[in-house]
């Protein structure tokens, strides 16, 4: 990408963010007071109701309260009030534990399976049924068996995030090219030593580019289950403003989520380069 | 006749009569008065107070021979000299410490809603601590996940509505587990709020056809939604619609005209006002004044492996409860729990729905000091009403043994002894009959009550 290029789309960025912005501006603007009632009433009453403000926060409203929130992230007022830092730690290390556990399970099944084409066949059908299931669907089973609400979460994240990795890795496993299985079988390369040295290597940007999918997923799934178990974490921090009707403070946990699904790619974009090679 | 009284008041009479002298006897006096948690100045006051009275009734077993006594010698005499033979400062400090609490550190759950007042401000205001418990009070997404959590151990107590352990308890819509409420949190603080496009139709017989929202489907805001609309002849099963909806997301959908009304629990209803989204219709306390709303609710495992723990967390809720149900305390309680840990809603939508003092929506400003109210004793004639809505609405099929599932899940004999031990004044009898809209409701005879209702599911 040449440098004029990317000013030019940078630009183009920044022009459509002040559009949006604008427009956000403009379009939620309070529109004087509407109604008269006695200045008894209006004591009682938001400032919705009062002074005609839109229901919907403007920019400026969700700036001034980010900053706030950004100047103490870390901030513990008891069990159902911490910093936002707190709830996205706790969040990130739901969706950690999770994750990982599934690729614990998903690559060495996911190995096996693709080196084996009876097996991959028969458990196709499964995996095709399980893999589009909600995360949501799986809750309440979860609950139910598991009785305990944070494991819950964790094996939620873990039933949802294991299968596209599972696929992704039969899939790269099986498609590694027949001419370098062979090269390595006239080499008398044992069957573990083959698996290491030949077929990891070649599927690993599949496998790596299932695991991309996976985390994204995962980070879908945490802040609906979060959401629902409540406790701690940034699903529970959107619901628990929700409750007080403060469209800000969701707008910004909004704003974080994109921010730190978007951080939690690019780390497995730039796994998957590593594993890259030319052909 | 009050329990924390000062016993050695000459003119007080510690067995028999009334104290106000229009009953003939202390228990029509109290009957008649029910449970007021009257004010006491302190803890120690009350209980110095309990023991005070057991040492002179034991002392003077003739009431004419004590206050003779008391008049001759007078009252601070008497106090100076009781004291010198009976360590009363003693006695009362043993009363006052129960059994130690087999396990301190506890997990209560509960709604941010108003009805949980007491089981929330216990935290923040030392309640909790002060009967030597610890416990983290924990805020929850909805019944449903607060009964699962409840019943996998993860909280050790839990706020419910009011019918929910009578449901847990015979198996609706959960496995069957025995659940049992020591206290009630609420009584009124509900209403009925529609659409402030609605403001013409005030009259239930035009709202046919509208969508009205309530909060789980065992709640009291089902049953006296219902019942409301079906003493204006309107039937909740064919002519309206009733959906569960989660509090918060009622003034929303309010705003969204997905709905035209709901019966919720307070703060919500406040809330779609203060946003000016609807108006108050009805307050729950015109339906039937002093309903119950929610609970305090622990499983029976809980009760029987730590009956001190459980016993120290009743205290602290009747304590609370009894603070909470004086006025003068409203505001600062609406201070306490409004915070993000706890509610998590703007102070002045608490202090309106606390001191009943509130914006009607419509422009008025109405006052109401029982707009909600806050009374422990867990009558056991509520529980028989409940358990005749349930069937009147086929949630419960078949016969049902109205009074044993009444004394298992609402437990008035243990919390009368325990209120008792701290100088409250509990009702007579776990029963009393009441009225629903001008309806009577005679606890003893519930299948006749069930039978007068020509409105109800598969009759």
């Amino acid at each position: 990408m040449s440098t004029s290029l990317r000013l030019r789309a940078g630009l183009v960025s920044i022009v459509l963010l002040a559009a949006f912005l604008g427009i956000w501006h403009l379009a939620t603007r309070s529109t004087g007071t509407t109604t008269t009632m006695s200045p008894e009433y209006a004591k009682l009453m938001g400032l919705t109701a009062t002074q005609g403000k839109s229901a919907m926060p403007g920019p400026l409203d969700v700036g001034a309260k980010l900053w706030e929130h950004l100047k103490r992230p870390f901030y513990d007022n008891g069990p159902n009030d911490k910093g936002l830092g707190i709830q996205l730690a706790y969040s990130i290390a739901r969706v950690g534990t999770g994750y990982l556990l599934a690729v614990l399970v998903a690559i060495p099944l996911g190995f096996l399976i693709g080196m084996s084409p009876l097996l991959s066949k028969a458990l196709d059908p499964f995996i095709q049924v399980l893999k589009p299931i909600s995360p949501l669907a799986w809750m309440p089973l979860a609950l139910y068996t598991i009785k305990d609400s944070s494991v819950s979460a964790i094996f939620v994240i873990f039933i949802c995030s294991i299968w596209p990795m599972l696929l992704n890795t039969v899939f790269g496993v099986a498609s590694v090219r027949k001419e370098w299985v062979n090269v390595a079988r006239t080499l008398e390369v044992g069957t573990v030593r083959r698996a290491f040295t030949v077929i990891l290597p070649a599927a690993a940007p599949t496998i790596l580019t299932g695991m991309r999918i996976s985390i994204g997923i995962a980070w879908l799934v945490i802040v609906a289950a979060e959401m629902l178990v409540g406790g701690t974490g940034i699903g529970y921090f959107v619901w628990n403003e929700w409750n007080n009707l403060s469209i800000t403070n969701v707008i910004i946990a909004i704003l974080l989520i994109g921010v730190v699904g978007m951080l939690l790619d690019q780390i497995l974009a730039r796994f998957t380069r590593m594993v890259t090679f030319p052909e | 006749m009050s329990t924390f009284d000062n016993p050695f008041d000459p003119d007080r009479n510690l067995r028999t009569g009334c104290a106000c002298g229009q009953h003939r006897s202390a228990e029509e006096h109290e009957q008649a008065t029910a449970l007021r948690c009257e004010p006491v100045e302190s803890e120690e006051k009350r209980y110095e107070g309990v023991v005070a009275s057991a040492v002179m009734r034991a002392m003077f077993p003739q009431d004419v021979a004590r206050r003779a006594f008391l008049k001759s010698v007078g009252a601070s005499t008497a106090l100076a000299a009781l004291s010198q033979f009976f360590p009363l400062k003693t006695a009362t400090e043993v009363f006052a410490q129960a059994g130690a609490p087999e396990k301190k550190d506890l997990k209560v759950g509960f709604i941010p809603i108003t009805c949980a007042t007491p089981i929330i401000m216990a935290a923040p205001m030392g309640f909790y601590s002060k009967h030597g418990l610890n416990v983290e009070v924990v805020k929850t997404a909805g019944w449903a996940v607060i009964r699962d959590k409840t019943i996998n151990k993860e909280y050790d107590a839990a706020h419910m509505l009011a019918p929910m352990p009578i449901a847990i308890s015979l198996g609706l819509g959960a496995n069957a587990i025995p659940f049992a409420v020591p206290a009630i949190e609420n009584i009124n603080g509900q209403g009925i709020v529609l659409a402030t496009k609605h403001k013409d139709k005030r009259d239930p017989k035009d709202w046919k056809g509208l969508k009205f929202a309530i909060p789980f489907d065992y709640s009291m805001h089902n049953y006296l939604l219902r019942y409301y609309l079906a003493e204006h002849g309107i039937d909740p099963d064919t002519d309206v619609q009733l959906r569960s909806v989660p509090p918060p997301e009622m003034v929303a959908n309010l705003r969204a005209d997905n709905i035209d009304g709901f019966l919720a629990p307070d703060n919500i209803c406040q809330r779609a006002i203060y946003d000016g989204v609807g108006f108050m219709h009805l307050l729950s306390k015109e339906i039937w004044d002093g309903h119950p709303c929610c609970s305090f609710a622990a499983s029976r495992e809980f009760i029987t492996t730590a009956p001190n723990s459980f016993a120290a967390l009743t205290r602290a809720i009747v304590d609370a409860t009894a603070y909470a149900s004086k006025a003068e305390n409203r505001k600062q309680i609406a201070e306490a729990i409004a915070p993000a840990n706890y509610i998590n809603a703007p102070v002045t939508v608490l202090e309106q729905v606390l001191t009943g003092t509130y914006a009607d929506g419509l422009g008025g400003v109405k006052t109401d000091p029982k707009r909600v109210d806050f009374d422990p004793f867990p009558w056991q004639s509520f529980a028989v009403w409940m358990l005749t809505q349930m069937k009147r609405w086929g949630q419960i099929k078949g016969d049902v043994d109205y009074k044993a599932v009444a004394e298992q899940v609402y437990l008035a004999t243990d919390t009368k002894k325990l209120m008792t031990e701290m100088g409250l004044t509990p009702p007579g009898s776990a029963y009393k009959s009441f009225a629903v809209m001008g309806k009577n409701f005679d606890p003893a005879k519930p299948e006749d009550y069930l039978a007068s209702f020509k409105i109800r599911k598969g009759a």
